[in-house]
């Protein structure tokens, strides 16, 4: 940008944005090359300190943000362009937009900071860190050492380029970016068909979202003539486009494909659950604290075009609940410590996506924000309770670990609360912020929404409390051998776990609602980024103003929601407090089918294999993609090749039958044939000619005998 | 002044081809370092052209022009004439590296008939050459059928159980083509002489007469083309000899048969069909059928690709789905789509080549290709698999590798074209994107099978891992991955110019025989540069 020259004498850390994710992928990169060779302590060194520089880097850059703000008024935010990617730049390569304009086809490698990529940019970096620290403790007796750190590294890569790019363009490039590394790290254990098939899911199913993601942002390139945030914004903004648009609606629903897909919404939530086939530290990375929540990202990012298409937003908050519901009823009754989590997770995605379809996207962020605490917590926590257990998983074979790994418990326990939403710990803000938008959104009120996110909440706090009950309290399930095993993790495991604790008490905070007293000074702080959805939240006339007269109601509902977690995590207590060996589970017992129906997860797997990927026959006959591979297939060798091979064939009988009409008719019949007869009828002729001078003479001395005897009888 | 780099460029492999002749056959290992010798000669030769077009990759028209109209055979009207723009010139850069690679490739793989072996593969590189140089439609003839006969050759000798079948099939189908052609060049040849009085094959002089052939004629003249090239890149349904002759030739054979001989087909059309017929290409149903094929092409070659039980076969079929992403850019019309053709024309070639040449080293050390006989074959070959990852990841249009640039730039370009045969861009490049995801699908399945789990077989356990030479064949291909991944910009500098003069030359041409064509009546034929004897009677004879 033109004006950053200036700024790049005061700004050390803003002016060297692009360092932030290009340290990351040189850690990756050293791997790649010297891995192999290199000590475990080197690798731990290289991986983790790239990864540590990049946090200060971020954290610089974001703390110098503000001041290069004030100095810079009239820009959205602070953009910093390495060089042109796509495209030709030289102003010739260009293409019609729908408007007639001419525009040119340009993505740079750009970098773009603004409040919004400022939240995720320090999360993730943050985040990223404490688990690249506990991972050196907890892969430190696995092989493919370097090969995980390496892997991790390149996330952190795709993740960062993701958040920080400028444009559409290179977004997606973050975007697979990091769907490789998801499938590179879920299929970590290659020898175990399970992990390698989880990652083939995650990928692919992946891939269908990017299909939408891609063409979503076809449509805006196309309308809106540019890749570029800043101008694709500022287009969306001018006034130029109505409510409701048709192209920016198919667009915005398209982006929305590609949201589901990464942030596992319905109906593309499946990956999700499969991907904890990957080590413990992935599954806290990338399937809860960060990757997941690129969607969110990218939905809040376009909101310029959301707060466009009504439709495609109450698409969005009607998925989210959806989503959030359908994701909190199966994860009551798994067994599998890691898979509660990851339905959990997809469950707290469902109320992200709400927040977000609800207009309210700054709730959105804020619970993407406190989310990405207390589930990476909870993920570690359950990797050192699984790493405690020697490998164990099941929850049918834990219990009263509480005393035995106390560090482990205690941060495990505040990340329960702070996810069912207790007061004041971080969930309760974020979760009530959105509940209390869905109820008396800006954009429209959706109290059914808000009933369905009640649910889950209440599912919620049943799950998780029974999650802690079952490992933490009632008795030791596990065999002796293991229970002799058991120990608290090193202290590389459990520092990042007590820091994590305290973001899932306090991050809350930097977002106190006016209702409770505060100034919720996150909002304020992401204010600019959608500045927009306000104002046409304002043109609204059914906007209702978010004043005195509602205090009362936003307390009652508040009371409503904590009493919920409360009692679904008092029904948990009564029910797994004391859980011994072959508890029952309250669901089977009083309602077995439904118990049959969310332990195999609405059989929608199953459903899936038959209709989509076509793994899974319907009696004879095999649908989805594999069904239709076997009919082309067979078309091609039968049909098409039949036609060709026939062609050749025929050709080849044609070329036979002439050679026998050649042979036996033309030449047979027709020249050789009078040969023959004019052989045959020449036949006796020959006789006379035959050429044997003993036959002449024998025939001369006959004929002069005969003479003789005719002279002499006559 | 001439400069006669093209030339230079062109005869270098037949240098080679000939040196070979006089070097005993028993003594194999001093053929194959000539050939080799030659065929990095031939790429380093090559290398010097890059900075020389770089220099004037924006200026307007052919560049390098060697010879001049008609000075080869006067009397018919034929000339040596060479030159190369920007499209031609990466197809030229592509081959003279895969040229390399795949000799370089053949060093253990070829045991039998060494010196013949390496004496067509030499000839065979002049004609691909030659094609890509040509600016006279005889000359171009010529090497476009005599590229066929030493590939039908390397399939024939040098191929698997079927290779017969395969070769026969392969040399008649294209043969067909190549036939229907010649009567689309000797129908313009005469239509150039009954506008102008002269006789030429000369490709500029009938840039400016071709397009003035009325609908009626046109689109007779546009099927020959078509089904010539459309054998060649293969389109569906014209694709079947594809799988058998890639099954059966040897690996360097498919490395140069999938990497050089399918763009022939794509830069026909871009060449030729394009300039020559945009009053055919302009008109709804042409562009519907031809965007049809290509996007079933994508989507069929794709699910075809999915059920493959044989690694090669898949392969095969996978470049069926990549280069309807090609066709589709050409049909598409746009500058984008263009350049992205193009661009993936070339990325294909890295690519695919590089997926041959991994397929083959599986089948030096095993003698299968059956998927099923492999399987945890990263245990025993992680550089291999390695290699194999950032190759299949290049094929499936990662970002920051090739094949994304490509793909997205073609159907970033399709998309932009508000009407195509009757519907939107949306329309076309929803039906292409499916493409994206199944080559996902296809590729990583693939891969779990044969690189994933624990070595179930145990003829796979002692398997060595890539060696030198092997992984020197990959390092130029990663690299030319790399790059167009990261920066691609010098590539769509190149290919600017080039793609928009074509395009501006099809829009300006459309137009007065888009109007011939409302009316239907045959108007008198515009008069291009050289007015005379414009109706001469002795030029009627087609």
């Amino acid at each position: 940008m033109h004006f950053a020259d200036t700024a790049n004498e005061t700004f050390f850390f803003l002016s060297r944005i692009w360092l932030i994710p290009l340290l990351p992928a040189i850690g990756a990169a050293i791997m790649f090359f010297f891995g192999r060779r290199m000590q475990k302590a080197a690798v731990s060194a290289v991986c983790v300190g790239v990864i540590v520089l990049a946090f200060i880097f971020a954290v610089g850059s974001v703390w110098e943000y503000p001041s290069w703000a004030k100095a810079n008024p009239g820009h959205t935010g602070y953009e910093r362009v390495l060089y042109t990617w796509l495209g030709s730049d030289t102003g010739h390569l260009t293409y019609l937009t729908h408007g007639g304009t001419t525009a040119e086809f340009k993505a740079d490698v750009g970098f773009y900071l603004d409040p919004l990529s400022a939240i995720w940019l320090l999360f993730v970096t943050g985040v990223g860190m404490l688990i690249h620290i506990y991972s050196v403790g907890y892969m430190a007796h696995e092989g493919g050492y370097y090969r995980f750190f390496g892997y991790m590294n390149l996330f952190m890569f795709s993740m960062l380029t993701l958040v920080l790019a400028n444009n559409y363009a290179l977004m997606f490039v973050g975007w697979e970016g990091v769907g490789l590394c998801s499938y590179l790290l879920i299929g970590f254990y290659f020898h175990r068909k399970s992990a390698t098939d989880a990652a083939n899911k995650a990928f692919i199913v992946n891939r269908v979202g990017d299909a939408g993601f891609l063409l979503g942002m076809f449509a805006l390139v196309w309308y809106l003539g540019s890749f570029r945030f800043i101008d694709i914004n500022a287009a969306a903004r001018s006034g130029h486009f109505a409510i409701g648009d048709p192209i920016l609606t198919a667009a915005a629903l398209l982006l929305f494909v590609g949201a589901c897909g990464k942030s596992a919404q319905i109906p593309l939530y499946v990956w999700l659950p499969d991907a904890m086939e990957g080590p413990t530290p992935v599954s806290a990375l990338i399937h809860a604290a960060t990757m997941v929540t690129a969607g969110v990202y990218m939905v809040a990012r376009s909101n310029a075009i959301f707060v466009l298409a009504p439709t495609a937003m109450k698409t969005v908050a009607i998925i989210g609940a959806l989503t959030a519901v359908v994701a909190a009823s199966i994860g009551l009754v798994q067994n599998d410590i890691k898979r509660v989590l990851a339905y959990s997770t997809v469950s707290q995605l469902g109320y992200m996506f709400l927040a977000l379809g609800v207009g309210a996207f700054a709730a959105g962020v804020f619970h993407v924000f406190t989310h990405a605490f207390f589930k990476a917590l909870l993920f570690l926590g359950a990797g050192s309770v699984i790493h405690a257990v020697s490998g164990e998983q099941d929850l049918r074979n834990m219990g009263d670990l509480r005393r035995r790994i106390p560090t482990t418990f205690k941060t495990m326990f505040i990340a329960t609360l702070a996810i069912a939403g207790i007061p004041p710990l971080a969930g309760f803000f974020s979760k009530d912020e959105i509940l209390w938008q869905a109820w008396r959104s800006a954009n429209g009120s959706f109290p059914y929404l808000w009933l369905i996110g009640f649910g889950t909440a209440l599912m919620t706090a049943f799950y998780m409390a029974r999650l802690i009950f079952l490992t933490f309290y009632g008795q030791p399930r596990m065999s002796h051998e293991v229970e002799h095993h058991i120990h608290e993790s090193p202290k590389s495991m459990t520092g990042p776990l007590v820091v994590l604790a305290i973001g899932s008490v306090c991050a809350g905070w930097l977002g106190v609602p006016a209702s409770l007293g505060g100034s919720n000074s996150f909002e304020k702080f992401l204010a600019p980024v959608f500045e927009h959805g306000a104002e046409v939240a304002a043109a609204e006339p059914s906007a209702p103003a978010g004043g005195e007269e509602h205090r009362g109601l936003e307390w009652s509902l508040m009371v409503l929601s904590v009493g919920a977690a409360v009692v679904g995590g008092g029904w948990a207590y009564r029910h797994y407090a004391n859980a011994g060996k072959d508890y029952p589970e309250p669901i089977a017992v009083k309602a077995p089918p439904l118990y049959t129906a969310l332990y195999n997860k609405w059989f929608v797997d199953e459903a899936y294999d038959y209709a989509f990927t076509g793994r899974r026959k319907l009696g004879d006959i095999r649908l989805g993609a594999m069904g239709a591979g076997e009919a082309s297939s067979w078309f091609d060798a039968k049909v098409i090749d039949g036609t060709v091979n026939g062609a050749g064939w025929s050709t080849r009988a044609v070329a036979t039958l002439s050679t026998w009409w050649d042979t036996w008719i033309i030449d047979g019949l027709c020249v050789n044939g009078p040969a023959v007869l004019a052989r045959m009828i020449s036949y006796p002729a020959r006789l006379f000619e035959w050429g044997l001078v003993q036959w002449y003479a024998l025939v001369m001395t006959a004929g002069l005998v005969g003479l003789g005897f005719y002279y002499v009888w006559k | 002044m001439q400069s006669h780099i093209l030339s230079i460029i062109l005869f270098t492999p037949l240098l080679g081809a000939l040196i070979l002749l006089f070097v005993p056959k028993e003594n194999k290992a001093a053929i194959r370092w000539i050939a080799n010798l030659f065929a990095l000669g031939g790429f380093l030769i090559s290398l010097p052209l890059v900075p020389m077009f770089w220099a004037q990759r924006f200026e307007p028209g052919f560049k390098f022009m060697e010879g001049a109209a008609n000075n080869w055979i006067p009397s018919i009207g034929a000339g040596y004439v060479l030159g190369i723009d920007g499209i031609s010139f990466l197809l030229i850069m592509l081959t003279t590296l895969l040229g390399w690679v795949s000799i370089l490739s053949s060093w253990t793989a070829i045991e039998e008939r060494v010196k013949e072996y390496y004496v067509w593969f030499l000839v065979l590189q002049t004609g691909m050459l030659g094609v890509f140089m040509a600016l006279d439609f005889f000359l171009f003839f010529v090497f476009w059928e005599a590229m066929l006969v030493p590939m039908y050759l390397l399939i024939g000798i040098w191929g698997g159980p079927r290779k017969l079948y395969a070769a026969i099939k392969f040399f008649l189908y294209t043969l067909l083509g190549s036939v229907l052609m010649l009567l689309g060049i000797l129908f313009l040849y005469f239509h150039h002489h009954t506008v102008t009085g002269v006789f030429t094959f000369n490709i500029p002089a009938l840039y400016t007469t071709a397009p003035q052939i009325p609908f009626h004629s046109a689109i007779w003249l546009f099927l020959a083309f078509f089904i010539g090239f459309a054998i060649k890149v293969p389109m569906f349904p014209f694709h079947t000899w594809l799988p058998d002759a890639h099954v059966e030739a040897p690996t360097a054979g498919s490395v140069i048969l999938a990497g050089v001989l399918l763009k022939m087909g794509t830069y026909g059309f871009v060449r030729f069909s394009l300039p020559f017929f945009p009053g055919v290409l302009m008109n709804s149903r042409v562009r519907w059928s031809m965007l049809m094929l290509s996007v079933i092409a994508i989507i069929y070659g794709a699910l075809v690709s999915l059920m493959q039980k044989d690694m090669k076969k898949l392969v095969a079929y996978s470049s069926v789905s990549h280069l309807g992403f090609c066709t589709l850019g050409i049909f598409a019309l746009t500058p984008l789509g263009l350049s992205g053709s193009v661009l993936q024309q070339f990325n294909h070639g890295i690519s695919t080549g590089a997926l041959f040449l991994i397929v083959g080293i599986l089948y030096e050390r095993r003698h299968t290709r059956e998927i099923a006989e492999y399987g945890g074959i990263s245990n025993v070959m992680p550089v291999y698999a390695t290699v194999t990852m950032i190759m299949f990841l290049s094929s499936m249009g990662l970002p920051l590798l090739n094949g994304f640039v490509g793909e997205f730039t073609i159907l970033q370009g399709t998309f932009i074209e508000k009407e195509m045969g009757g519907h939107s861009g949306l329309f076309w490049t929803a039906w292409a994107v499916p493409g994206v995801v199944l080559a996902a699908a296809y590729l990583l399945w693939l891969y779990q099978r044969v690189f994933f789990g624990t070595v179930t077989n145990p003829k796979n356990e002692k398997l060595h891992d890539l060696t030198p030479r092997e992984l020197l064949t990959f390092v130029p291909l990663i690299i030319m991955a790399f790059w167009v991944g990261l920066y691609p910009k010098p590539f769509f500098q190149i290919l600017e110019q080039p793609v928009n003069q074509l395009v501006q030359t099809i829009h300006d041409n459309a137009k007065p025989n888009a109007a011939v064509n409302a009316q239907v009546v045959p108007q008198p034929v515009p008069v291009a540069p050289a007015p005379a004897a414009a109706t001469k009677p002795k030029g009627k004879r087609e």
